[in-house]
């Protein structure tokens, strides 16, 4: 059983941070501070060359990452060590060639081996996840599904196959903090929850706690990816307390 | 077949905000294929402003001096804004006009692509934005100029390699973030379906007169087509008309760099693997994580990672051959078909006349080789003296 089951029991914070920036160790550090803090799942971004749905901040740290040799075999070992130390829900975030190239197999029984607990793809739509699925759901990972505010019609359809959670975008274009939030944002959430109970977390442009609280008043629980990450760049090896007051105050609000 | 799909390559790997976007394109494209009055107005653009049909030339004294196989060059050198580009943009910015689309986004290496759809965005009203690789704005920088002329915004790519690659990710990125009045003109055979398609049909004009104008002249098909292959659009484009002529080689000439042992290559179908990039399973070249190579070829336009699906598959099946080129090959190439024929090709297109000038002695006087000419050498003459050694003053 998935240990995202009750990680929506109550609203949900959910943190990102990319493996490998500034190291291994230190991501290590800063997945427990989240976890410490109240984060009730968090994202570990496996980096990629080319991560086309990041904006700057997140794609600065995946070039950090990979430039130090981080790989997808070290990334399975941190979570390992990560195992013997929190059951906090974790899901990776990576791109469709990392895991076609490790070989679909052979990366979700590396996933399940090791205690991830669920997957976003972001360039694997809907219509493309039948080739993983049956190896997804073979080692116990859930292959989350986006939703965006262009999905109208799809909506249902995604909606209806969603396991662990559904991660719903709340703006257009790549990850980045953002003021604003799509004006359709709480109608979509609202679509999506008269379809399925299982829980839906908004992410995309969001930072600040009352943006998190706005949010966490309709849907289940909020994604922040990039101000986390803007945290590591600026404190590098010195950022895991930063981080630790950042999503303790994130909870706070929701 | 599944339409989306070429053998197991092809698909459509794409964030969710943007599936909605692109099933519209391949829902309005289906409802053009077939509409009569689409096709009448895109072959009057291709006729009257354009000038096609492009000529079929016989390369006289080429085929004297190689000793061999008569060597034919289809002329798109000859079109509009200078290479086969213009074909497939005509067609899609009028699908863009069909879609209610009022701006255009492409990305572009050599800048060939970028200035045909400046062209015909100025043509047809639209608002226009080109994203190019810092280092193509360089060594490209005629064209950046060319493109600014036409009224197109030029976006300089700072990520990643400052190349093709990280042109199409840029290109790829201020989709997704302005779907609604935006439609992203992709310039090769590559991307999500139904690019690969849409670019394809829409280059296919080249094979369909290369096979007119040689059965009028010589009365029999080709025994062989060569292209150069980046992405692969003017490669697809020649081949398509052919595929069912089993007796035609179909050869697609990569781009090898300094030598494909060397690390500093572009040949994805001779060094790379299978993957899933640019909304695409395809060949690429990557490492064995699955991160996606630099790549390096003196040109432009072939300095890409990958190539379109299509290919991919035909040269799984054996349909067609891909061959490596490396850049001294091809700047001798430059230099001869200047010399000989009086024609400076793209230094894309002069891997093909590479290839060409390699095959023609080893066949006979009665065999028949056309080369796709695909576009014209003016926007490489200062890289070519750069790389030649030569200094010209660009400032007079």
């Amino acid at each position: 059983m998935s240990r995202l089951k009750n990680a929506f029991d109550k609203k949900a914070f959910i943190g990102f941070v990319t493996a490998g920036d500034p190291s291994l160790e230190k991501t290590e550090e800063f997945v427990l501070a989240m976890a410490e803090a109240g984060a009730a799942v968090v994202e570990i971004g496996v980096p990629f060359s080319d991560p086309v749905a990041e904006g700057e901040v997140i794609e600065r740290a995946n070039i950090r990452a990979l430039s130090v040799g981080t790989t997808t075999d070290k990334i399975f070992d941190l979570v390992k060590r990560l195992r013997t130390k929190t059951e906090v829900p974790l899901v990776l975030l990576t791109y469709a060639n990392p895991v076609f190239i490790y070989g679909y197999g052979r990366f979700f029984k590396a996933c399940g081996e090791s205690g991830i607990d669920g997957i976003i793809i972001p360039d694997i739509p809907f219509e493309e996840k039948g080739e993983l699925s049956d190896y997804a759901e073979k080692y116990g990972v859930d292959v989350i599904s986006l939703i965006a505010p262009t999905s109208g019609d799809r909506i249902e359809k995604l909606a209806r196959s969603a396991k662990g959670f559904v991660y719903c975008v709340s703006s257009m274009g790549v990850t980045g903090v953002r003021s604003a939030l799509a004006e359709n944002l709480k109608e979509i959430v609202g679509k999506i929850k008269t379809v399925t109970a299982t829980p839906v977390a908004v992410g995309f442009g969001i930072s600040a706690p009352k943006q998190a609280a706005e949010v966490c008043a309709y849907a289940d629980g909020a994604i922040v990816g990039s101000a986390i990450v803007k945290i590591v760049e600026q404190y590098g090896d010195e950022a895991t307390e930063h981080i630790r007051r950042y999503v303790a105050d994130m909870c706070e609000s929701i | 077949m599944n339409s989306a799909r070429f053998g197991g390559y092809g698909g459509q790997y794409i964030p969710e905000t943007l599936m909605n976007t692109v099933l519209e394109v391949e829902k309005h494209y289906n409802l053009c294929k077939n509409d009569p009055a689409f096709a009448a107005e895109l072959d009057d653009l291709l006729k009257n402003y354009a000038g096609r049909p492009s000529m079929l030339y016989f390369a006289k004294r080429m085929t004297g001096d190689l000793g061999g196989a008569k060597i034919y060059l289809k002329r798109e050198d000859l079109n509009h804004t200078g290479s086969h580009k213009i074909n497939n943009v005509l067609g899609q910015a009028l699908l863009a006009k069909r879609m209610g689309k009022t701006r255009v986004i492409a990305e572009t290496g050599a800048g060939q692509h970028g200035v045909a759809t400046a062209t015909a965005a100025a043509l047809l009203g639209l608002e226009c934005e080109i994203f190019m690789g810092r280092e193509d704005t360089e060594r490209q920088a005629l064209n950046v100029f060319r493109m600014n002329l036409l009224g197109a915004k030029v976006h300089t790519v700072m990520s990643g390699t400052q190349t093709l690659k990280d042109a199409v990710n840029e290109a790829l990125k201020a989709w997704t973030k302005r779907v609604d009045d935006t439609h992203y003109i992709f310039g090769s055979v590559m991307g999500p379906h139904p690019f690969p398609t849409i670019v394809r049909d829409f280059q296919a004009v080249i094979g369909r007169e290369i096979k007119a104008q040689i059965t009028k002249r010589e009365g029999r098909l080709p025994d062989a087509v060569i292209a150069c292959v980046g992405g692969g659009s003017n490669a697809m484009g020649a081949f398509y008309e052919f595929l069912d002529d089993k007796s035609v080689r179909l050869i697609g000439c990569e781009a090898a760099g300094e030598g494909v042992d060397t690390g500093r290559h572009a040949a994805t179908l001779s060094k790379g693997s299978v993957g899933i990039f640019h909304g695409m399973k395809s060949y690429f070249c990557q490492d064995v994580y699955g991160q996606i190579a630099p790549v390096y070829s003196i040109s432009a336009g072939l300095d890409y990672p990958g190539i379109g699906p299509e290919h991919a598959y035909l040269f799984d099946t054996g349909r067609a051959g891909y061959v490596p080129v490396t850049d001294d090959e091809a700047v001798g190439a430059f230099q001869y078909l200047s010399r000989i024929e009086g024609i400076i090709p793209a230094i894309e297109s002069a891997h093909a006349v590479a290839y060409a000038m390699k095959l023609a002695p080893t066949m006979g006087g009665n065999e028949i080789i056309v080369v796709n000419l695909s576009g014209r050498g003016d926007k490489d003459v200062a890289a070519i003296a750069r790389y030649m050694g030569v200094k010209i003053d660009e400032q007079a």
